[in-house]
């Protein structure tokens, strides 16, 4: 709709279009009221004029039918073989998609929009080969007639008396930049249809005579005619919308469409279509789903509104006990100004009976306008909606309403000689109630009926016969009657809600339930595993679902059931719906003999793979809802993997950014820790090289010492430095062995020596430790930091005591010292980097080692900590999982290991 | 301990590594032989027959390995590594490829004196053969010939694969052995990967042999490279 004033939006809308249409290809139509006006022909002539100004034309398919004139225009049209198939023994001549995609060329011709693709290839029609074109930004000529436009369909069957089968939607044709119409006067035509120049197949002979009647032509050509007015008035409209210039219309109207389940109905949708577009509104096909509607109406009504959706409504489907209610409830909050509705082909009686729709709708409308018209069915398939009532209930049911009614009768007759007649009708009244609310209306009504009688013949004077001589029993006979149907109607009703409702809180239940799973999983193969699952449980057939490697191209990545989907077929249909976001596939009109039908996983931009479904039993047809079930699935599944690569995005960004940070934070500190020690070298070495005689012995030593010191110092710095670095490095990866803990802590000791040689060692590894998988060289730089700090803290002399056990299922290693311990509230705080708390006995210490520590421990899936020794001294410990697998683990060579054991001298 | 001046050639390109050992192994009462590239140093290797190697990992003209190679060639001199942090693989690779030893840089004049003795004391074993068959370390006594371990005086009995170990960590004490040489020494080629067996007899070998195995004193591990038998 297009409101006084220049909308910001739709401005926007206008501008993304011709934007989008550089992008998108434009789409040019040469339109004609029949076959023979020289459609062809036109489009060839523009299309060599294109040429010759230099726009890169290919031909993709042309049907000339053999004409000459048609042929020499071809002349010089760079043009693309057709593409053979073969079916049923005859070689259909195809237009080759994929040639003319791989070809890319400024514009396509493509002849005949409205043709049906021979069975095997991509699309069920061209139009959907055409759109592809489009959408990979090629412009496209095409010809289309008349009587392929959907919602012209029925008018020219009504005018020709010759359906037509294939059909284009109005959508495409409403997506078309230009629209020209190749118009000749009929008698011309009827003169070129005798001179042969029109093409006619042999076996249609009869009937292109009885289409290419002059009437009929005329009658086609102000169709035509009207049509391309039409679409002609509606692009001034918009040009002048983007101008601004004047109120395009008075109102805005909204039109709704009332679609129930009868095959009339089609033709009460094309005639809103064509009201909607005579007043460029939107219009909406509304059904009313009630409780007592039967399956076969339901599918009708599908149908119907697969109609409406095709010729360019909006559809939707309301629940609701009340048809009118219903409409005209949503007709008021949605502002719809007309209502359409079908006249109904109930028979009188019935009208009068059940009351009219029509009728309610129109006392009731109000300030809405209802326009009622006659509806035509054009679906022979669909025409058997039957009343379902009796035809259901087998003759058990009916057996068991004899029955009851046989037991009414015996306590009846129990009853008789001490009840009045009339208070025997409840113990009926109470049976045919009972028969009502198990079985089907026909059962009740045969129970009422019987009831009636029963009573009647057996309890009523005069006696065993069914005339009644008591007008009050007449009364009683009426209320049996009408009580036992309306009972059955309404226990009826409450079983199909109850049938809805249950199968509405199944999908619900998956649902819910998907949903919950998907959202507790993280990792994308999880994410797919489950989706496959859950998809192949609720729809029983086998699931795939592809995602995107790294090329580019999809692959499976979780399935469930036998089906892989490994043909190349099966790939490219899957591809094909992950390049263009569309489902294909089985029951859709893209690639429909594939196997599966292919979901793409779309969910806020682009797509994130394909689920694909394959029957159990190839023949199932899926119906909508379930289509939309399925993709409700997907869009769950997509949404959730969605989700993990947003997180992990995050992560990686977060893990980028401290990443970052520790590089600066290093880079600062460093150079500080650097700077202290180079210079103390080269100032000690400067004094020995000026000073070489005037220095005394003493001080000459302790500036070597000095100078000797300070780079034992740089080294140490360097070598944490090496080791954060490279456990913070991106693609990281432990190398896990098997090893005893005591030689862990044997290779630790032996390492430390020179530092741990003024304090008492004492070694405590329980006799049950088992072998635990780590990074030696990793774990060994843990202890080493343990010890180092254990030795550097605590008074020379004490002693740092070295615990290995077991806890649980980890291995629990502790260093214990008898130093001034931690400052209280630091525990946590000194394994960050750079954070020096306690305080030293001397001045070295980076302020790394224990957060190399920490990131070491962490790696391996174990914790760490530190505390106070109650009997004062610090703890220092820490967990490592044990692996229990030993010797399944991989056994890397060693001489592929890295390691970083400072050298110690051994004797 | 050879009584004539030992020969050791260094191959480093670095000046001040050179100028620092250069009076540290002359101290020692050895000759030194100075060689700043790889090519040079295998002129010199094969013309002045040196007694003990020290090849630097990190030349410019070629790859270390590429020098053990080539002298392991011809000759089963002893080969001491000069390795830096960050070169951890390619000291393994050449350890494998036939060096004797490393010393990771930067290291103390007295730890490289300390090898290149080790080396020596190697060298003289070749030389006279079946003088020094039993090794002892501490308490410890291997006695190759007649195939008896004792501890403090007492026989240890050790399994043959445990013998076998220690035999091969005996014949190189002093020596680093990569997990890879042992493996293939004492289990056959076939096993040159599973470290996990050779790390649980080197334990059953500890504790028979060593008074605090976790502390121990002569079956030293070198995490990421292999075992050391210290005498």
């Amino acid at each position: 709709m297009i409101p006084d004033r220049p909308d910001p939006d739709a401005l926007l809308a206008q501008v993304t279009g011709q934007d989008g249409l550089m992008r998108r290809g434009r789409l040019k139509i040469f339109f004609g009221m029949c076959a023979g006006v020289g459609k062809t022909f036109a489009m060839l002539q523009e299309a060599q004029e294109r040429s010759q100004a230099g726009v890169d034309v290919v031909a993709g398919y042309i049907e000339s039918h053999g004409r000459p004139e048609t042929d020499a225009l071809k002349q010089g049209l760079e043009q693309l073989a057709p593409h053979w198939v073969v079916y049923r023994g005859v070689r259909l001549r195809e237009f080759d998609l994929d040639a003319a995609l791989a070809r890319r060329p400024g514009l396509a011709l493509v002849d005949e929009l409205a043709h049906t693709n021979a069975e095997g290839l991509r699309h069920v029609k061209r139009y959907q080969d055409v759109l592809e074109l489009l959408d990979a930004g090629i412009d496209v000529y095409t010809t289309i007639n008349v009587q392929h436009v959907e919602s012209l369909n029925d008018v020219v069957a009504q005018i020709t008396g010759i359906p037509v089968r294939e059909t284009v939607p109005d959508s495409i044709i409403d997506r078309a930049d230009e629209i020209e119409l190749i118009d000749i006067p009929p008698d011309d035509l009827l003169q070129r249809l005798s001179e042969g120049k029109v093409y006619v197949a042999d076996q249609a002979r009869r009937a292109v005579e009885r289409f290419f009647k002059r009437e009929n032509l005329t009658a086609l050509r102000e169709l035509a005619l009207r049509e391309t007015a039409a679409r002609v008035g509606e692009q001034v409209l918009v040009d002048r919308a983007g101008r601004g210039d004047v109120r395009p219309w008075a109102t805005v109207e909204r039109i709704l469409v009332c679609v129930g389940p009868s095959p009339l109905s089609a033709r009460v949708i094309r005639i809103a279509r064509r009201m909607a577009s005579a007043v460029q509104c939107e219009w909406v096909a509304v059904s009313v789903d009630t409780p007592s509607q039967s399956d076969l109406a339901a599918a009708q009504v599908r149908r119907n509104l697969k109609l409406a959706e095709r010729l360019g409504a909006e559809t939707i489907v309301m629940v609701g006990e009340r048809v009118v209610d219903e409409i005209l409830g949503y007709a008021i909050r949605q502002n719809v100004t007309k209502i359409i509705v079908g006249k109904t082909a109930l028979s009188r009686w019935r009208e009068w009976l059940r009351g009219s729709i029509v009728d309610e709708l129109i006392r009731r409308s109000g300030e809405i306008d209802v326009h009622v018209v006659k509806g035509a069915a054009e679906d022979v398939v669909s025409n058997e909606i039957r009343s379902e009532s009796a035809s259901h209930a087998g003759w058990r049911e009916y057996a068991w309403a004899l029955a009851v009614m046989g037991c009414c009768t015996l306590i009846a007759t129990f009853a008789f000689p001490y009840f009045s007649a009339v208070n025997l009708t409840m113990i009926y009244l109470a049976g045919v109630v009972f028969v009502s609310t198990r079985y089907a209306s026909g059962p009740s009504a045969f129970a009422s009926v019987l009831a009636a009688l029963l009573f009647n013949f057996l309890f009523t004077r005069p006696y065993y016969t069914l005339v009644i001589a008591d007008t009050q029993y007449v009364v009683a006979f009426a209320g049996l009657l009408a009580t036992g149907l309306v009972v059955s109607g309404l226990a009826q009703r409450v079983r199909r809600q109850g049938a809805a409702a249950r199968i509405r809180y199944l999908q619900t239940l998956a649902l819910y339930f998907m949903s919950r799973k998907l959202a507790s999983l993280a990792s994308r193969d999880d994410l797919a595993a489950f989706a496959a699952r859950h998809v192949a449980d609720v729809f029983s057939g086998d699931v795939v679902v592809l995602m995107p490697s790294a090329t580019g191209r999809i692959e499976v990545s979780a399935r469930h059931g036998e089906f892989v989907a490994d043909s190349p077929n099966e790939h490219a249909a899957a591809q094909w719906v992950f390049e263009h976001q569309k489902c294909a596939g089985w029951n859709t009109e893209t690639l429909p003999a594939s196997q599966a039908i292919y979901v793409p996983l779309v969910a806020s931009e682009k797509a994130l793979g394909v689920m694909g479904f394959r029957p159990r039993v190839r023949e199932q047809l899926l119906e909508p809802e379930q289509r939309h079930l399925l993709e409700t699935f997907s869009t769950q599944l997509a949404i959730a993997l969605e989700r993990t690569a947003f997180a992990s995005q995050a992560e990686a960004a977060r893990a980028e950014s401290e990443r970052e940070q520790i590089r600066s934070s290093l880079l600062s500190s460093v150079s500080h820790d650097f700077r202290t020690p180079l210079a103390a070298i080269s100032g000690a070495a400067d004094a020995l090289i000026d000073n070489a005689t005037s220095l005394d012995s003493t001080t000459r030593d302790e500036l070597t010492r000095s100078i000797a010191e300070e780079a034992g110092r740089l080294n140490q710095i360097f070598g944490k430095l090496l080791d954060m670095t490279r456990i913070e490095s991106v693609g990281f990866k432990l190398h896990r062995e098997p090893y005893p803990v005591d030689e862990l802590v044997g290779a630790a000791l032996g390492r430390m020596q020179a530092v741990l040689n003024r304090h008492r060692i004492v070694t405590e590894i329980s006799e049950d430790m088992p072998m635990i998988a780590v990074d030696a060289v990793l774990i060994n730089e843990v202890f080493a930091n343990l010890l180092e700090n254990a030795a550097r803290y605590t008074p020379d002399g004490s002693t740092i005591t070295l615990r290995c056990g077991l806890v649980e299922e980890a291995a629990l290693i502790e260093v214990l010292d008898e130093g001034a311990g931690l400052e209280p509230g630091t525990e946590k705080e000194i394994f960050r980097r750079f954070v020096r708390k306690r305080p030293p006995t001397d001045r070295y210490g980076t302020g790394l080692g224990l957060a190399i520590c920490d990131a070491i421990v962490r790696l391996h899936g174990g914790n760490i900590g530190a505390e106070n020794r109650p009997a004062g001294g610090a703890r220092f410990w820490f967990t490592l999982p044990i692996l229990r697998s030993i010797g399944t683990d991989s056994l890397e060579p060693n001489s592929d290991r890295q390691q970083s054991t400072d050298n110690q001298a051994t004797e | 301990m050879t009584s004539l001046a030992a020969k050791i050639l260094v191959i480093e390109d670095e000046l001040p590594i050179r100028r620092f050992l250069r009076p540290a192994i002359e101290a020692a009462g050895w000759k030194l032989m100075e060689a700043d590239t790889g090519e040079r140093g295998l002129v010199e290797a094969s013309q002045a027959l040196p007694d003990v190697l020290i090849l630097d990992l990190g030349l410019p003209d070629m790859d270390g390995i590429d020098v053990v190679r080539r002298i392991r060639e011809w000759s089963r001199m002893p080969i001491l590594i000069l390795s830096a942090r960050g070169q951890e693989d390619d000291k393994i690779n050449a350890l494998d490829a036939g060096a004797d030893d490393y010393v990771q840089k930067p290291f103390g004049v007295g730890e490289l004196v300390a090898r290149i003795r080790v080396a020596l004391r190697h060298v003289s074993q070749v030389a006279h053969p079946g003088v020094e068959a039993a090794t002892i370390a501490g308490d410890i006594t291997i006695d190759l010939q007649r195939r008896i371990v004792t501890r403090a005086g007492r026989n240890v009995h050790l399994t043959p694969l445990e013998y076998k170990l220690l035999a091969t960590l005996a014949r190189h004490s002093g020596f680093v052995m990569t997990h890879r040489q042992l493996l293939r020494e004492v289990w056959g080629p076939g096993h040159a990967e599973d470290s996990t067996y050779l790390r649980m007899f080197m334990r059953q070998l500890r504790q028979k042999l060593e008074s605090d195995p976790a502390q121990p004193k002569h079956l030293v591990t070198e995490i990421g490279v292999g075992y050391r038998l210290v005498t």
